[in-house]
């Protein structure tokens, strides 16, 4: 009962209070570029929550059982090197096996090898000192926090490509500004999972 | 192209954080202070030139078709030592950056410029490359930093610019002021550029400029609009 709570909690923490995107600045490069239309911003999360969780399901135990402690030091290329070959695995896997859902995910799967929130749940996982089943929780939290920001934020971008703006200001620089309001909005959920569940993560 | 134009490339012409708006990530985390901006900056510079050398050094060894794990190695191996030495010299900046330092890796500048440069350039050409890049990154970087810790905090590197009666703009050091100061320095760039003739740079079109271009144009699915976007 406890842990389903503590769970609960975890999971409104990751997604809404601190939204990897918005308030942890992880994965921004994909966030302002693939949000342009809907179903691709949906691929990208869908895909991304699907690496999220096999990343740290294989990089925990390799850290802990093998790494941990003499070659702790080792975790980034050894993380960053086992997420690239990981993506190319699932890559070939899904393109020989499951062709239909390679057609719609496959696109997105090179880009996410550079996303740096795969890379910086792994490395949170290890120095928030999580135990297996709260890293995938975590992972799966962050994962759909970054879905919810991107088909938030595509909605967002479809009003803006129709207003008028000044010149300057079209592009990247109204984008991030829009970025800049729904981050704040984001900040409307700061203490909810405490408040809800009265425990603090 | 002379030794002088690849130096300045990357401070002005090609500035990889508000022209080519490359590794927007740390950007955005790290410039609660100036400080902070100007560490990751160097940091990040410091890889930069030594995974160009390398890359460059071995541009003709390294086979085509492991390339990208080959430069990842490299750039991770360097992210490594530049982390021990910041965190035995500078602990306090060691501790301020956590995750981001790390997280240098898979900075989309550095991955860019071994593909794009170091692996078509000789190892002089790569290191001024290197070099360039690298201040044009950690200019941009002191200059977020500087606006949001002085208009967040009142202070500059610490000391006080705006006296304590007049209340800081808190939110800038927060999530949306990062959002909000990089957008309207891009604004600026843009109309600086365009009042000296040229054009900016267009990043919500097209795959030119991302660090997966390669990857994707590999798979096929790179376009002048944009596969993924």
């Amino acid at each position: 009962m406890n842990n389903t709570v503590f769970f609960l909690a975890l999971l409104m923490e990751t997604i809404l209070v601190s939204n990897v995107v918005l308030a942890q600045f992880l994965g921004i490069c994909p966030f302002l570029g693939v949000s342009r239309k809907l179903d691709s911003a949906i691929g990208m999360g869908v895909a991304v929550i699907f690496v999220l969780l096999l990343a740290t399901a294989v990089t925990w135990p390799i850290y802990t059982y093998l790494l941990y402690p003499k070659f702790a030091y080792l975790q980034t290329l050894v993380f960053i090197l086992v997420i690239a070959a990981l993506v190319q695995l699932v890559e070939i896997f899904l393109a020989r096996f499951v062709p239909a859902l390679y057609k719609s995910l496959g696109i997105y799967l090179p880009l996410i090898t550079t996303n740096c929130a795969v890379l910086g749940v792994t490395i949170n996982c290890i120095d928030f000192e999580y135990n297996f089943v709260t890293s995938l929780v975590y992972a799966f939290g962050i994962g759909v926090g970054f879905l919810l920001a991107m088909v938030l934020f595509a909605g967002v971008r479809s009003r803006i490509d129709e207003s008028g703006i000044p010149q300057s200001f079209r592009g990247m620089p109204i984008t991030l500004i829009a970025a800049s309001i729904v981050s704040m909005a984001f900040m409307g959920f700061s203490g909810i999972a405490t408040g809800i569940f009265g425990i603090s993560i | 192209m002379k030794s002088k134009d690849i130096l300045f490339n990357g401070i002005l012409k090609e500035n990889p954080t508000l022209v080519l708006i490359l590794g927007t990530c740390p950007t955005l985390a790290v410039t609660t202070q100036a400080s902070n901006g100007l560490g990751m900056g160097l940091a990040t510079m410091a890889v930069l030139i030594c995974s160009n050398i390398a890359i460059s050094l071995l541009r003709n060894i390294i086979p085509d078709k492991v390339r990208i794990p080959c430069y990842i190695v490299f750039i991770s191996g360097f992210v490594i030592i530049v982390g021990l030495v910041m965190e035995a010299f500078v602990p306090s900046l060691y501790d301020a950056l956590g995750l981001y330092l790390d997280l240098i890796v898979v900075n989309c500048i550095i991955l860019g410029r071994a593909e794009m440069f170091a692996s078509k350039n000789t190892v002089f050409h790569s290191m001024l490359d290197g070099i360039g890049m690298g201040i044009g990154f950690t200019l941009a970087l002191l200059m977020m930093g500087s606006i949001r810790e002085i208009l967040g905090s009142g202070t500059w590197f610490g000391l006080t610019i705006i006296p304590s009666s007049i209340s800081p703009i808190a939110i800038m050091m927060l999530a949306p002021g990062g959002f909000f100061v990089y957008g309207c320095l891009i604004a600026l760039v843009n109309t600086i550029i365009r009042k000296r003739g040229g054009t900016p740079v267009d990043k919500s079109n097209g795959c030119m400029g991302c660090a997966s271009f390669d990857a994707c144009r590999a798979a096929g699915t790179a376009s002048e609009k944009g596969g993924c976007c």
